[in-house]
């Protein structure tokens, strides 16, 4: 149950961002794009290597006090970061991976729409609806 | 475009449409819902509609105008008597019929059907009463007078219409204008079901049959035209603004519009309910007019239309970008980018539905699910899918899913089962359980024993009777009986009954089974009872060191056998001894000192059999006992006795003779036992063996390392040395050249049974080799699969 999801691009401009409403969301804009550092400070470090060896789920990004940052990037520099509730302690590594497995297969299936532009806001109904089942349930 | 002239008659009938389909009363834009709506009546296909609309440039201006809409009805009267539209038919296609319109109605509506049935038959008569329309400003203006007159047909005619407008009150989100039906003043007509479309439509259809077909071949090349009961159903869809307005003159959009009414109108029709009952749903010709529409994109039905082409077909429609992605997520149902003809069926009717104001739904509905992949049922499914979708609604999607989800799952296990059976195929060829199997089979069997196993265990039952046989003629017979043969049944009895050893041993052309007989009969005759004995306990139970190498089934041990037979009894006819034949050289004389002087001829063929089962196998190396009996031969030649050499020299002969048809390697063997009987006989070695020995120890052994495998070499070696050393020994014993000769043609006959009995084994070691080096491969492809298969994994 993630608080707030962000995919971003390769040149590192946001195509989605959904933030739980309660909060304030442009804090959680701001993590954000923070986190884009840690990301690609992920990427360039096992950058020596292969492509294929590496890793697409980056794990933890940083933690605060709050919260935690996860990170994700696909072969093409895509970048799907998630902003999880530090008290939410049952979360564990597995979910984190079959969520961002899932925003993956999402993603790519909005690729597959001839309609969309990659580089795009992504404005899918399917994907929003799919961000949204796992959004924090915030009444 | 130009100016329109129109007849009285006409332009009073223009006026009256237009003052119809003005419901807004707004006297200069007739609605689009009403246009649409009339020109449905006017049983025209819609790719014609489309084009009266572009050419009236209502396409252009968004809206009917009244110019646009009295040009429209003059292109339809054009159209419905069966001329080409053009635009410059407006005015010169004279005496042009009224254009007839066809309006759906109910039971209610009956009378305003005979009404407007009546205003259509009656149009002619609004000639006395409506002005001549000065121009199509003053058209207008001058209809405006006319419309209190004709207001109330044209009310009549709203509210003959009117449960038309009613389906567009179902789309929760309305565009505005319909919203103008919805305030319609006879929208209380809207929940009036339609329940009598059917027989309404069979007057319809006989009042208008020529208009219809008429129009028909102009656009023969469009979709079929509908039948004119649906084309009656289509009049009852209400028409639609953004419809008319958006679409390009395309024939997909006139098809579109056409579809779109017939949908909304079929579903009306059929549900009395609210408008969310199944607007979804696919008609036939909706669904015709679908696959000729992906026809044109793909002639393949079966194919694939790719998401760029989707994307320019679906763009004309004009819908936003983000509509028509929404669609394109709604359809694609596979997501692979390509739209199968059902995804594209679905994506279509989403947007005639689109623009027919209904919503988008969040999902697919059930009706527009894309069925089994099976596009054979297209038609089927399309049926199918209306069934289903009538008694659904599209609200509830996830219901409304199950039944067709099964039948896009039976896809995937489909594929899935595909899958599978590629993977248990690939299994079958080369899975681990075959290769454990294999590994079962090849791992505990070692080749060596491999070529042993069945050797010897075939071997027994031919030794068992080759022992019978020897056990017969114990007394009797030195020849063995015992032939390779055994093996081959049909020879054994005549090779049992060739008793003769000695002639036999010129047939002796390396048959395994006549060395290996040799070998048998060896013990046997060289020993009497008592090595019959051993030789029996040898072959029978042992299978690992059988002392008499086990005679090998080999076609060729049994053709040369038969060659022996054949030279063997043309050789010695009187001989009588069985089962020699095998063996001829193996004969008995030389392995039998102890015995007479016939059994002498026998012996050194023994002797040499002897020798090539040592040669062959290299469990043959345990024959070296049975060699020892050769050495018995041995001190028995050396004792001289002439009819040996004698015996020799014809077997030399004959070996000589046998050693065409033999192998390289036996030749080669033959020829060091010739060339060692050659170095023999011109050694005369009889004086001492090792002069006998030493010039022949050279010979043989460039002979030797040509041959092939080390382990004849081993053998062979001491095959060699000893046979050199028997040879000549006996040789040496021999002063004579021709008893040298005969020993030497034992000898080659030896040699080459050992030869014979060698290729065989390395045939036998090939083959098993080969086997393994097959499994290994398999082996080794399906580990590589697997590894390709975790690959792409590894860096998920």
């Amino acid at each position: 149950m993630a608080v707030c999801i962000a995919v971003i691009a390769k040149e590192n401009y946001p195509l989605y961002i959904r933030s739980v409403p309660t909060e304030n969301e442009l804090k959680f804009h701001y993590t954000v794009h923070t986190s884009l550092d840690v990301v690609d400070e992920k990427i360039s470090a096992m950058g020596k290597a292969l492509v294929d060896q590496r890793e697409l789920y980056l794990g933890l990004l940083y933690p605060t006090e709050d919260y935690k940052v996860y990170g994700y990037v696909t072969n093409s520099k895509v970048k799907f970061v998630m902003v999880v509730d530090s008290s939410n302690t049952a979360l564990r590594d597995n979910e984190i991976r079959s969520m961002f497995r899932k925003l993956h297969n999402s993603y790519t299936d909005i690729m597959c729409n001839p309609f969309y532009n990659p580089g795009d806001r992504i404005q899918s109904r399917a994907f929003d609806s799919m961000v949204n089942s796992m959004m924090m349930q915030v009444c | 475009m130009e100016g329109l002239t129109l007849s009285e008659a006409e332009q009073r009938y223009y006026c009256d449409l237009f003052s119809y389909c003005d419901t807004e009363s707004t006297k200069k834009v007739a609605s689009n819902g009403r246009v649409l709506e009339l020109f449905r009546a006017a049983q025209l296909p819609n790719d014609v509609v489309m084009q009266i609309m572009e050419l009236c440039g209502a396409t252009r201006l968004g809206y009917f105008g009244r110019s646009q809409f009295y040009i429209a009805l003059k292109l339809v009267a054009v159209a419905q008597s069966g001329l080409p539209l053009r635009v410059e038919s407006l005015n010169t296609v004279k005496d042009l019929p009224l254009p007839r319109f066809v309006v759906s109605k109910n039971e209610q509506e009956s009378r305003h059907t005979a009404l407007y049935s009546s205003d259509a038959d009656s149009s002619a008569s609004y000639s006395g009463v409506i002005p001549p329309p000065p121009g199509r400003i003053q058209v207008k203006k001058g209809s405006v007078s006319h419309d209190a007159v004709q207001q109330r047909t044209s009310t009549d005619q709203q509210e003959s219409t009117s449960p038309v407008v009613s389906p567009q009150q179902s789309p929760p989100t309305s565009p505005h204008t319909w919203r103008k039906h919805n305030r319609h003043p006879s929208g209380g007509n809207n929940e009036r079901p339609l329940a009598g479309p059917g027989p309404f439509w069979a007057p319809f259809s006989e009042a208008q049959p020529g208009s219809s077909t008429s129009s028909d071949p102009i656009w023969s090349g469009h979709s079929p035209p509908p039948h004119q009961e649906n084309w009656v159903s289509f009049a009852d869809t209400p028409p639609t603004s953004a419809l008319l307005a958006m679409h390009p003159a395309s024939v997909q959009d006139q098809t579109t519009v056409r579809t779109v009414a017939s949908a909304t109108t079929t579903n009306e029709i059929r549900r009395q309910s609210s408008s969310y009952d199944d607007p979804w749903k696919i008609t036939d010709e909706q669904r015709q007019y679908y696959v000729n529409q992906f026809k044109t994109i793909q002639p393949d039905l079966n194919g694939f239309i790719p998401g760029s082409a989707a994307k320019e077909f679906f763009t004309k429609s004009k819908l936003p970008i983000l509509e028509l992605s929404h669609i394109w997520e709604l359809s694609d149902f596979d997501k692979d980018g390509a739209l199968t003809l059902d995804e594209f069926c679905a994506a279509f009717h989403l947007v005639v539905a689109r623009k027919n104001g209904y919503d988008l739904p969040e999902k697919l509905p059930e009706s527009l699910m894309p069925k089994l992949i099976d596009l054979e049922d297209s038609t089927e499914v399309g049926e199918q899918t209306g069934e289903v979708g009538y008694s659904s609604s599209p609200a509830e999607a996830p219901p409304s899913k199950s039944p067709s989800m099964p039948s896009l799952n039976q896809t995937w296990p489909e594929l899935n089962q595909s899958s599978e059976q590629w993977e248990t195929f690939s299994e079958r060829s080369s899975s681990s359980q075959t290769l454990t199997q294999f590994d079962s089979n090849i791992a505990p069997a070692d080749p060596d024993t491999a070529i042993v196993h069945p050797v010897p265990i075939r071997m027994t039952p031919s030794k068992i009777h080759m022992q019978e046989m020897e056990l017969k003629r114990t007394g009797s017979d030195h020849a063995n009986p015992t032939s390779p043969l055994l093996v081959k049944p049909p020879d054994h009895p005549e090779e049992n009954k060739m008793s003769s050893s000695v002639k036999f041993t010129s047939g002796n052309t390396v048959n395994g089974y006549s060395s290996s007989d040799s070998y048998t009969s060896d013990p046997e005759q060289i020993g009497s009872t008592v090595t019959r004995q051993r030789s029996h306990s040898g072959t029978s139970p042992d299978n690992t060191a059988p002392p008499p190498p086990p005679p090998r089934p080999h076609p060729s041990h049994s053709r040369s056998s038969s060659l022996d037979m054949n030279r063997s009894f043309s050789v010695t006819p009187g001989q009588q001894q069985a089962g020699v034949v095998a063996y001829p050289p193996a004969v008995p004389p030389r392995p039998q000192p102890s015995q007479g002087a016939g059994p002498h001829v026998h012996r050194p063929v023994d002797a040499e059999g002897l020798i090539a089962h040592t040669s062959t196998s290299p469990q043959q190396i345990p024959e070296q006992p049975n060699f020892a009996d050769f050495s018995q031969f041995e001190a028995f030649a050396v004792s001289g006795v002439n009819k040996e050499e004698e015996d020799e020299i014809e077997t030399h002969s004959e070996v000589l003779q046998v050693e065409k048809p033999s192998d390289s390697a036996s030749s080669l063997r033959v020829a060091k036992a010739d060339g060692r009987v050659e170095d023999k006989a011109p050694a005369n070695v009889p004086t001492s063996v090792g002069k006998g020995t030493t010039p022949l120890a050279p010979p043989p052994k460039p002979i030797r390392r040509r041959l092939k495998s080390e382990d004849e070499l081993r053998p062979e070696a001491e095959e060699h040395t000893q046979k050199t050393g028997v040879i000549a020994a006996v040789l040496a014993s021999q002063p004579s050249i021709p008893r040298s000769v005969g020993k030497d043609k034992k000898a080659i006959q030896a040699s080459i049974r050992r030869n014979k009995e060698t290729n065989t084994v390395l045939a036998r070691l090939n083959s098993e080799l080969q086997q393994q080096l097959k499994d290994v491969l398999e082996e080794r492809i399906s580990l590589e699969v697997q590894l390709e298969q975790l690959r792409p994994f590894s860096h998920l």
